[in-house]
């Protein structure tokens, strides 16, 4: 048997050489070359992200303080202190409103496009023109809210600034939410048609839920997005110096358009409040962005 | 035994009519409607935007994207609208950005998709996430403040190399204030790779296993199973990803209004500052009124038509992409 020959039997000159010492010189060069390139690649990409964030804690922490949070914007750059308060309320307003108006017609229409539509023609160039319009610039959504609504209005509001990041948000929302209700498993919707419940009560009741804890954390990423969303803000809200509650009545502010007001500002003043501003927004943007990974990693449909 | 000894006195109706149904039909219009709104808006966008424009339309013609002079208050004559300067901002910082970003993204999604250990993937994938996450304004804050002063002496040191040789020192001219088309370029850069980075994911992870193995099993080294492997299988997404950047990047407003410059300006001199279509729209709202606001307004129509037309081809390329590597796989 084979099994008998001795090991010096083998013919090992003959036999081709499989380690990597038998490449040629130039391959092997290449191939460095080549993942080298490709880690200096993503150090590219760590190195603007740790800047911004040092400098943005840095330079927004040196003025962050509580009075900062709270007191109103005064009203010439030139002047020292003061604080971000009417942005930060203005921020939370026009994302909060705007996040109630785009988030059910989201998941509305995630609905039609998963449970109805499906493949036919209109819901494909429904799911098309979704991802087109994400791709619409801020700053048109906000020449478009400025004409069909502060025009016929008359005044520049929070509102419309909600209405804009609404417009914003809606295909973001209706795509995520797309992705979450396609998860969903079909056994679910077979059972409950099996106990006689209608299609809506079997969306509405059993595959929606099944589906929420994805749809909200897509949401709020939305959320997040719409929050740092500057354009529109500064030509459908105007601007204010203190806090100004109400919607509906009268101009409005939020920190992505302070902070865009503020640094083309030559004075030092404005610069710092720019600065607070932005760590601001950033913590607000992050925590959105943090409990919306949590959610989606915590509560997560199961791919089987 | 009899087995159809009792039968029921009323046999349970399966099929309810009446109110139920009617909430199924209610239900199924509501969603539909609010489909339908995502078209709706995109058609408004268009019809309201052109016709808020038409006075500048109207007065200009043609010469809105032919002329360069963009003049709202001479001091004599009629104002003067035209785009070409704003255009040309755009295309060039736009360009700038995809030079810098593509091959950025093309290689961290390699990374992620190929070389990364497991342990450095998550971080990784983190990295990208986080720098999607941080608003555009503060990019602008960040540019105009830091990156701009701070690379002017980098730019004077460009200028003294390459500035002497013919043709190519034209795009090294003179330097400002570190404010110019170069600068703009960067920060979009930073901006778009993200984007570009996650398709460009998804469509290397799309290459079959079985390809990748084959080519490493012919001796193959890394590099040769990328080249041979993954980027043939993917140049139609990897496309696509590219140009749903540069949709992103020409349409991104903030960012570059704070480092672009605000100078109405073509020139080869990638140091001299410019302005963008975008730009020029949240600088001058403010101050604008009648024929001014109108022309404004029709900057807002031009990059809406083209972003809306790249964002339809890129997506039409990526979505031809996914079908064909789906059927290669199965």
């Amino acid at each position: 048997m084979t099994l008998t020959a001795p090991p010096a039997a083998r013919p090992a000159a003959s036999g081709p050489d499989l380690t990597r010492a038998a490449l040629s010189g130039r391959r092997r060069f290449t191939n460095h070359l080549a993942t080298s390139a490709i880690w200096f690649a993503v150090l590219l990409a760590v190195i603007p992200l740790a800047l911004v964030t040092y400098t943005v804690i840095a330079k927004g922490g040196g003025v962050m303080s509580l009075s900062f949070l709270n007191e109103d914007i005064p009203n010439s750059y030139r002047r020292e202190g003061g604080g971000m308060g009417p942005a930060i309320v203005g921020t939370l307003l026009i994302t909060g409103m705007a996040a109630l108006m785009a988030i059910p017609l989201g998941v509305f229409g995630a609905i039609y496009l998963n449970e109805y539509g499906k493949q036919r023609p209109l819901a494909r160039v429904i799911r098309l023109m979704s991802d087109v319009m994400t791709g619409v610039p801020s700053i048109v959504m906000g020449l478009f809210i400025y004409i069909s609504w502060v025009l016929l209005v008359g005044e520049q509001t929070g509102f419309a600034g909600a209405l804009a990041l609404a417009c914003l948000m809606l295909p973001v929302v209706i795509r995520s939410s797309e992705e979450m209700l396609r998860l969903v498993p079909d056994e679910l919707r077979q059972a409950s048609m099996a106990l006689g419940a209608r299609k809506w009560k079997t969306t509405l009741t059993v595959v929606l839920p099944a589906a929420i804890s994805g749809i909200t954390s897509g949401s709020l990423l939305a959320v997040a997005r719409a929050a740092g969303e500057t354009a529109p803000i500064i030509i459908v809200t105007g601007i204010v110096f203190s806090p100004n509650w109400n919607l509906f009545d009268g101009s409005n502010t939020a920190l992505p358009a302070q902070i865009f007001r503020n640094a083309s500002q030559p004075f030092e003043a404005a610069q710092d409040r720019a600065w607070g501003a932005a760590l601001t927004l950033i913590v607000i943007v992050l925590g959105f962005t943090i409990i919306a990974r949590f959610i989606s990693s915590r509560f997560a449909i199961k791919e089987r | 035994m009899t087995l159809t000894n009792n039968p029921p006195a009323t046999k349970p109706t399966l099929t309810q009519r009446g109110s139920s149904a009617l909430g199924d039909r209610i239900f199924s219009w509501w969603t539909l409607g609010t489909g339908l709104l995502v078209l709706a808006i995109l058609g408004l966008i268009l019809i309201t935007t052109v016709r808020e424009a038409w006075p500048a339309f109207d007065a200009m013609g043609l010469r809105f994207i032919t002329e360069r002079v963009w003049d709202p208050n001479p001091a004599t004559g009629d104002a003067i609208f035209g785009a070409l300067s704003f255009a040309y901002g755009t295309a060039v910082s736009s360009l700038i950005a995809l030079l810098f970003a593509v091959p950025v993204s093309v290689g961290i999604a390699l990374f992620l998709t190929e070389l990364a250990p497991r342990r450095l993937r998550g971080p990784a994938v983190t990295v990208i996430d986080l720098l999607a996450a941080v608003p555009s304004v503060v990019f602008g804050l960040w540019g105009i403040l830091v990156v701009a002063p701070a690379l002017v002496p980098i730019y004077q040191w460009m200028h003294d190399v390459f500035g002497g040789i013919p043709l190519l020192g034209r795009l090294f001219g003179p330097v400002g204030s570190g404010r110019n088309f170069m600068t703009a370029g960067l920060i979009l850069a930073i901006m778009v790779t993200p984007i570009i980075t996650s398709i460009t994911r998804e469509v290397f992870s799309t290459v079959p296993r079985a390809d990748k193995d084959a080519a490493l099993a012919l001796g193959a080294t890394r590099w040769e199973m990328i080249r041979g492997a993954v980027f043939p299988h993917s140049f139609g997404g990897v496309v696509g990803a590219v140009m749903l950047g540069l949709g992103r990047a020409m349409g991104e407003t903030i960012a570059v209004a704070l480092v672009i410059g605000g100078a109405t300006n073509i020139t080869a001199n990638l140091f001299s500052p410019g302005n963008s279509m975008a730009a020029v729209i949240v600088q001058q709202f403010g101050e604008s009124t009648g024929t001014f606001t109108a022309a404004l307004i029709g900057l807002g129509v031009v990059l809406f038509a083209m972003t809306v037309l790249i964002n339809v081809l890129a997506q039409v390329v990526v979505r031809r992409a996914e079908a064909r590597m789906k059927g290669s796989v199965a």
